[in-house]
């Protein structure tokens, strides 16, 4: 794409000429983290836009050429820290790609169990916080976001009794997983799976009904299947603009291939097409859930022995590329091992880096409210923008 | 003199008597938007969280007054205080039982309408004011927005003006004796509806509530607001929500009248009731709708609202003419 159209200016045929420069952040309530985004106005309408990212950023690929394969998991998991599962997921994949380890079936089942429990809870934050972003803390977005966040924390009491911990895990160790579930967890997760789906038809219900909701997300924030693959968005957004591509099924990892699921490509491109891709995702992640539960294997959790010292991992001089679905797109991890205990370099590929890129082209021409609608719909993360 | 000084006595005492009203509604609305969103609500301050609004009111006192530098320091400062004026004004003419009441003017309903769209004054006044982009652009806002939605309101209020035949309050619930406006076929229920929404919008409330827009603009035009003088804004806008439920409940719900209205007593508790009944659909519909934008909200006035109420109005005309004359 040429420079000219990266950062999109239209012009109106306005009467004067005075233009109102706003900012909308890095303090701003839908700033979602910290983003801040120079708005030019004409009137209500946005002319411009310049996304300025970075206050977020903590190093984190000279993080994990500093700590070993053992360390980092934990610290990739504060990428991105609404759903950790994935992040941590992603950089212990492409450990065991570059080191060639095995990873036993049902260490493989359980990645995706808790994989897809946190993609529904991701989702649960996004739909929470997208309607907080159009409908004001103080009327019904309020509302919504409170639902969400009750079955939100019903998923983070699944990964608190498997874990001990509710937001960054450190579940994933490299060769497996570092816990088992504990007894009686299976029979929970079915019960909270199950009272989340019914949950789902309540908020459809009252959100695709409301003609509120629906004029303030179709057609808002149209992104072509073109603008999408040059811009490089993944995940609900590239999916919501009619690209059928889900690394889960095109490239399974983790035993993604023995389940069962659908992938949800909506033609449209506006917001609403992408509120309806994750829907039906939540919806995907729960059968998912229920066929891992029901055909998981006996056997180890982890090919490697537990962790008894930070440098117990020696990954074999080499490099190599892993990406997951996470639930904002695509996450990547590259290693380049140098036959230490700490990778010689890593870079990380921010399924929100990415797709944060297509505001600018599609934000120009929209109203002020919708700038809040359009962010909310891109669902980005800032610890994984900024890293 | 004797008169004037009962009067100052009646004016002090509904003026406090609005000010804790506004109070414990803001607990009302507080405690039912806990419900619905399957929280509980305030629970701290005193039993069931009953002294909340007392520990706000407090805390809003107490807090400091900040004037941003770069603020027309005048306009500033006075806005909140000509925002305030009309909220409470309006409360003048609405009678709370037959006879009690501060001033039941014979052009009541119009007074109303008129003295309530003043706060557009003091909104501006505040938007401009403290010189903040934010601020400035809900100012804007709320322009546009209260004179799209002044004309629906008034046409939907004058539809139960037309039907009794007089803009005084209390005959206008004089003339519910019979039936309140609300149960009249069509007319009265589109009326009532046309109304309420209007309602929504004269008074910022979600869906229509782009002026203060938290997630876009911040706080709107009261974003540099702090201490008192936010509570003064807090205190006019929850006044004028409440006059509106207290026109509503006159307009539609036949006022006071109910079973066992003879008692003055009673009739203002039956009215009270219904006045809150009003407030809570208002607050039931804010906490459950998305905000709508501010083209769409100036479609929706020009386009659907003010034809229909319109057209209802001229309707309720044609009924009445055939009907031979207003009244009960």
């Amino acid at each position: 794409m040429a420079d000219s159209e990266s950062r999109k200016v239209i012009e109106l045929g306005y009467g004067g000429n005075e233009r109102l420069v706003m900012n909308m952040g890095p303090q701003h309530p839908s700033a979602h983290g910290v983003f801040r985004a120079i708005l030019t106005l004409e009137g209500e309408t946005v002319v411009a836009v310049d996304a300025v990212i970075g206050y977020l950023h903590r190093c984190h690929e000279k993080l994990g050429e500093m700590l070993t394969y053992v360390q980092y998991p934990t610290i990739a998991s504060k990428t991105d820290y609404v759903a950790a599962m994935t992040a941590e997921l992603a950089y212990v994949t492409a450990v065991e790609k570059v080191a060639s380890f095995e990873v036993p079936k049902r260490a493989q089942y359980l990645r995706v169990i808790v994989a897809e429990l946190q993609r529904i809870a991701s989702h649960c934050l996004w739909l929470g916080t997208w309607c907080l972003d159009m409908g004001g803390a103080l009327g019904g977005g309020a509302t919504v976001f409170l639902y969400c966040i009750r079955e939100r924390e019903l998923i983070l009491d699944l990964f608190e009794s498997l874990t001990g911990a509710r937001l960054l895990y450190g579940f994933h160790q490299v060769g497996g997983t570092r816990y088992d579930i504990p007894p009686g967890w299976a029979q929970t997760c079915r019960e909270t799976i199950a009272l989340i789906e019914q949950r789902l038809d309540e908020y459809e219900a009252m959100l695709e009904d409301n003609a509120f909701f629906l004029v303030r997300t179709q057609g808002v924030g149209v992104i072509s299947a073109t603008l999408a693959q040059e811009v490089g968005v993944s995940g609900p957004l590239a999916r919501g603009s009619g690209i059928d591509f889900d690394l889960r099924r095109a490239e399974p990892y983790s035993s993604y291939q023995d389940f069962d699921f659908k992938v949800p490509v909506e033609t449209a491109g506006d917001c609403y097409a992408r509120y309806r891709v994750r829907m039906v995702e939540f919806r995907e992640s729960i059968k998912i859930v229920r066929q891992a539960l029901d055909g998981l294997p006996e056997g180890p959790i982890s090919s490697r022995p537990g962790v008894k010292s930070v440098g117990q991992v020696r990954v074999p001089k080499g490099e190599g590329y892993a990406r997951v679905e996470g639930a904002r797109g695509e996450i990547g991890f590259y290693i380049v091992a140098d036959g230490g205990p700490k990778p010689y370099r890593m870079k990380v590929r921010g399924a929100s880096f990415s797709n944060l890129a297509i505001l600018p082209h599609i934000i120009p021409g929209c109203k002020v409210a919708d700038v809040v609608a359009i962010m909310g719909s891109v669902d980005p993360v800032f610890g994984e923008v900024d890293r | 003199m004797e008169h004037l000084a009962l009067d100052a006595l009646a004016a002090f005492i509904l003026l406090n008597a609005v000010i804790g009203m506004v109070t414990y509604v803001t607990l009302l609305e507080r405690k039912f938007a806990a419900r619905m969103q399957s929280r509980i609500g305030p629970y701290r301050v005193g039993p069931h969280g009953l002294l909340q609004p007392i520990a706000d009111a407090l805390k809003l006192m107490m807090k400091e007054d900040i004037v941003p530098r770069a603020a027309d320091r005048w306009v500033y400062n006075l806005a909140p205080i000509v925002f305030l004026i009309p909220c409470v004004l309006i409360f003048a003419t609405i009678p709370f039982a037959p006879r009690l009441g501060l001033a039941d003017l014979n052009i009541g309903v119009l007074f109303f309408l008129a003295v309530s769209s003043l706060e557009i004054v003091g909104l501006f006044m505040g938007g401009w004011g403290s010189n903040n982009k934010y601020a400035l652009l809900s100012a804007m806002r709320a322009v546009n927005q209260i004179i799209s939605y002044d004309l629906p309101f008034v046409f939907a209020a004058l539809i139960p003006v037309v039907l009794a035949g007089s803009l005084q309050m209390s005959a206008i619930v004089a003339a519910q004796q019979g039936l309140w406006f609300v149960a009249y076929p069509v007319i009265g229920q589109l009326g009532f509806v046309a109304f309420l929404v209007a309602t929504l919008a004269a008074e910022n409330r979600v869906p229509f509530d782009i002026l203060e827009a938290e997630s876009e603009l911040v706080a709107g035009f009261r974003v540099e607001y702090s201490g008192m003088k936010f509570a003064i804004i807090q205190l006019g806008e929850y006044a004028h929500m409440i006059a509106s439920s207290f026109l509503g409940a006159l307009l539609f719900l036949g006022g006071w009248l109910g079973p066992g209205s003879d008692i003055p007593a009673i009739g203002v508790l039956w009215f009270l009731l219904k006045a809150m009944l009003v407030f809570l659909v208002v607050t039931w519909v804010r906490w459950s709708f998305v905000r709508i934008r501010v083209d769409q909200i100036l479609a929706v006035s020009w386009k659907l609202l003010l034809p229909a109420t319109l057209g209802l109005l001229l309707v309720t005309a044609f009924w009445v003419a055939l009907r031979g004359g207003a009244g009960a």
